[in-house]
């Protein structure tokens, strides 16, 4: 997938130990009554113009992290802060945070205009200034032509740029988004995806997504937060979460990986040799810190870091055989899943440009897959 | 086989609404009815509608229904709409059954009953606080708020129990107060269900009679007590024609009422 073009600069006030956070979150738990952990203990640090995506399962204590910083939900513990400023116990009237609902909410008996400018009335600006404010945000989200229609004569579509005009015409320091892309589909979905990024650009507004797509939130954000039960697993890019997931969840939540698990045979520098049932060789991989032997671990593997080799590699390491389950065919890659001797089923995913010497692969085949020592992390079991 | 189900089931529907309605038929006609013999025909005639027009005690009993009405319609919606905000409010289900089934409780509970403990309670109220000093209009117009209070509670909220509360939550996130968000939010859309508990509240005031006979006094005598009474002095042509201009007021209201609420509804979902 593309991923919408950034300033690079703005990408690096996280990697700067002296930046000062624009949103803090500090130990933050959320308890519903008395039991439910919906939120746990969770502190996260966020930068002016990020675009930063909640990500995670359902139920798993997005929204209630959400509506905590518009202020719609109290915290049961913890602090919120903007800009070194407490609002943890501010009324949501009150934030320079406003909120993108993902049912829109949008008032059923006012126009778009009017549900535009409502926020812009609450503050005691001008008719004048209200109605240039309304203009600007409408051209912004290209919805100039339907000013005077209600929300029932809307499409989904038109509905969503709607709620987008009205959150953004405040001028918040903040916008929050519950899946604002939740209720379009796919073919608008991704459409709006660059739209969304081209907007926050233009506006410079710090953004926080939610979102279960984990898709969504790789092409979207400039970070992202993996959370499950109501507790934060991976804070990073989309590239570093990727590339380097912090935990088993993590890298089965982010695209598909396939899992060895085994225990460290022996260690040499930043190479650690790993015995697993599932793998006839040793498997090797790069890991730069040290692991005593005998520690149990899991080697994840992305589908397509893997190669289908026509022989074992000489060196007989890093390679594992099976037969040919399934074949799933998309078109530019095709993904295979390969049972292999040791009961697994492996998902190695191969670009349909190259040709091997044997011919294509069907069903039943034998095949050999192999990967090099950087193409996987190893991750605690 | 398959072509006289119809028919039968046509016959019975026609055969049940004529039960329903013969009875209002019957007496409509019999209101154009020329003769004085209620039951005898004498040609079509709307003497009986002039002559009502010119019966001050009827005219007198109209007029006291009418202000008993409005003022327990405006009364009723005001208390019924504050009962459904709190209801809809209560986030627990058991404390929510509860007062709900408290509310509802005067939509099933028999009239003699509420009539009598009304009139129990005012002459309570009478000897401990001298207040309310006799039985009027004042004491029709407290009985009657007590129980269409929760009509109007049952149809408000079954309307806000539908109103998406992010809608709230968005207008205060858009800078609203909690009091601004019900006046320029809440407001405007549960409007309609507003209307119709009015007219609901205001039809059933003044239909009722067996309340209003047990805590009227002398003097406060309400429509239907009037028309009560004269019939059991023998039905007069002149009550006919009044039964029919109240069922069509009646009728006109709650169509008014049913159309409001309808129209909403598919609003909501569209
Ligand atoms: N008002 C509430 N009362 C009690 N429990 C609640 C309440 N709101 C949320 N929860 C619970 O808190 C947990 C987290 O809910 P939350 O809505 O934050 O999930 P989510 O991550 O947004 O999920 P989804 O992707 O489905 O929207 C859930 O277990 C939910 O049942
Ligand atoms: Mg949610």
């Amino acid at each position: 997938m593309p991923q919408p073009r950034r300033d690079p600069a703005s990408l690096e006030s996280w990697q700067d130990p002296d930046a000062r956070p624009f949103l803090e979150i500090r130990g933050v738990t959320k308890v519903f009554d008395g039991a439910t952990y919906a939120v746990d203990d969770v502190s996260l640090k966020i930068f002016r113009g990020e675009f930063f995506s909640l990500l995670g399962a359902s139920g798993c204590g997005k929204s209630t992290l959400l509506r905590m910083l518009a202020g719609l939900e109290r915290c049961t513990q913890g602090h919120i802060l903007i800009e070194d400023e407490d609002i943890t116990d501010l009324p949501p009237f009150e934030r320079p945070v406003n909120m993108m609902f993902q049912s829109y909410a949008l008032f059923p008996h006012m126009t778009v205009e009017q549900n535009v400018a409502f926020g812009l009335r609450q503050e005691k600006l001008s008719r004048q200034e209200i109605r240039t404010r309304v203009g600007e945000m409408l051209e912004l989200v290209r919805m100039t032509g339907f000013a005077r229609r209600k929300p029932d004569q809307l499409s989904g579509g038109q509905r969503q740029r709607v709620a987008l005009a009205r959150s953004l015409a405040k001028q918040p320091k903040l916008l929050l988004l519950d899946e604002p892309l939740g209720a379009l589909d796919r073919k608008l979905r991704e459409s709006t995806q660059f739209e969304l990024v081209n907007i926050q650009e233009r506006v410079g507004t710090t953004f926080i997504m939610v979102t279960h797509d984990q898709e969504e939130a790789m092409t979207m954000s400039t970070r992202l937060a993996v959370m499950d039960a109501g507790r934060i697993l991976q804070v990073g890019t989309p590239s570093e979460v990727y590339e380097y997931p912090a935990n088993r969840f993590v890298a089965e939540f982010i695209g598909a990986a396939n899992l060895f698990d085994g225990r460290v045979a022996s260690a040499d520098g930043d190479r650690v040799t790993i015995q697993s049932e599932g793998a006839p060789s040793d498997i090797v991989m790069h890991h730069p810190q040290p692991l005593a032997i005998g520690t149990p671990v899991t080697v994840a593997l992305r589908p397509e870091k893997i190669r289908l080799l026509d022989e074992p590699p000489p060196e007989d390491v890093n390679w594992i055989r099976g037969t040919v389950r399934e074949i799933g065919y998309l078109g530019d890659v095709s993904i295979y899943h390969v049972g292999t001797e040791g009961g697994l089923t492996v998902q190695v995913q191969v670009t349909n440009r190259g040709r091997r010497t044997s011919g294509p692969l069907t069903w039943d085949d034998v095949v050999c897959l192999g990967w090099d020592a950087d193409a996987g992390v190893v991750l605690p079991a | 086989m398959t072509g006289r189900r119809p028919f039968w089931l046509f016959t019975a529907l026609a055969f049940g609404y004529a039960f329903l309605y013969l009875p209002i038929v019957t007496l409509i006609v019999y209101s154009f009815n020329d003769s004085r013999l209620v039951t005898v025909w004498g040609g079509f005639s709307t003497r009986w509608y002039g002559e009502l027009l010119r019966n001050e005690q009827i005219l007198a009993a109209l007029w006291l229904s009418v202000r008993i009405a409005a003022m327990n319609a405006t009364f009723a919606t005001v208390l019924g709409t504050l009962a459904a905000l709190t209801l809809v409010r209560f986030a627990r289900f058991r404390t929510r059954m509860l007062f709900a089934g408290m509310v509802a409780a005067p939509l099933v509970m028999p009239e003699v009953i509420l009539g009598l403990s009304a009139l129990l309670m005012f002459v309570t109220l009478e000897q401990m606080v001298g207040w309310p000093a006799g039985r009027g209009m004042t004491t029709i117009t407290i009985a009657h708020i007590t129980f269409t209070t929760a009509f109007v509670a049952v149809v408000v909220q079954s309307r806000l129990s539908q109103l998406d509360g992010s809608l709230e939550e968005a207008a205060m996130d858009l800078g609203a107060r909690p009091w601004k968000v019900f006046l320029v939010i809440i407001l405007p859309i549960i409007s309609p269900a507003l209307i119709a508990g009015w007219l609901l509240g205001f039809t059933l005031s003044m239909d009722d009679l067996v309340i209003a006979s047990f805590v009227s006094g002398p003097g406060a005598t309400t429509l239907p007590m009037v028309i009560y009474s004269s019939v059991r002095m023998g039905v007069s042509p002149q009550v006919n024609a009044l039964a029919t201009i109240i069922v069509v007021v009646v009728s006109t209201g709650v169509v008014v009422a049913g159309w409001l609420l309808h129209r909403q509804g598919r609003r909501r979902q569209s």
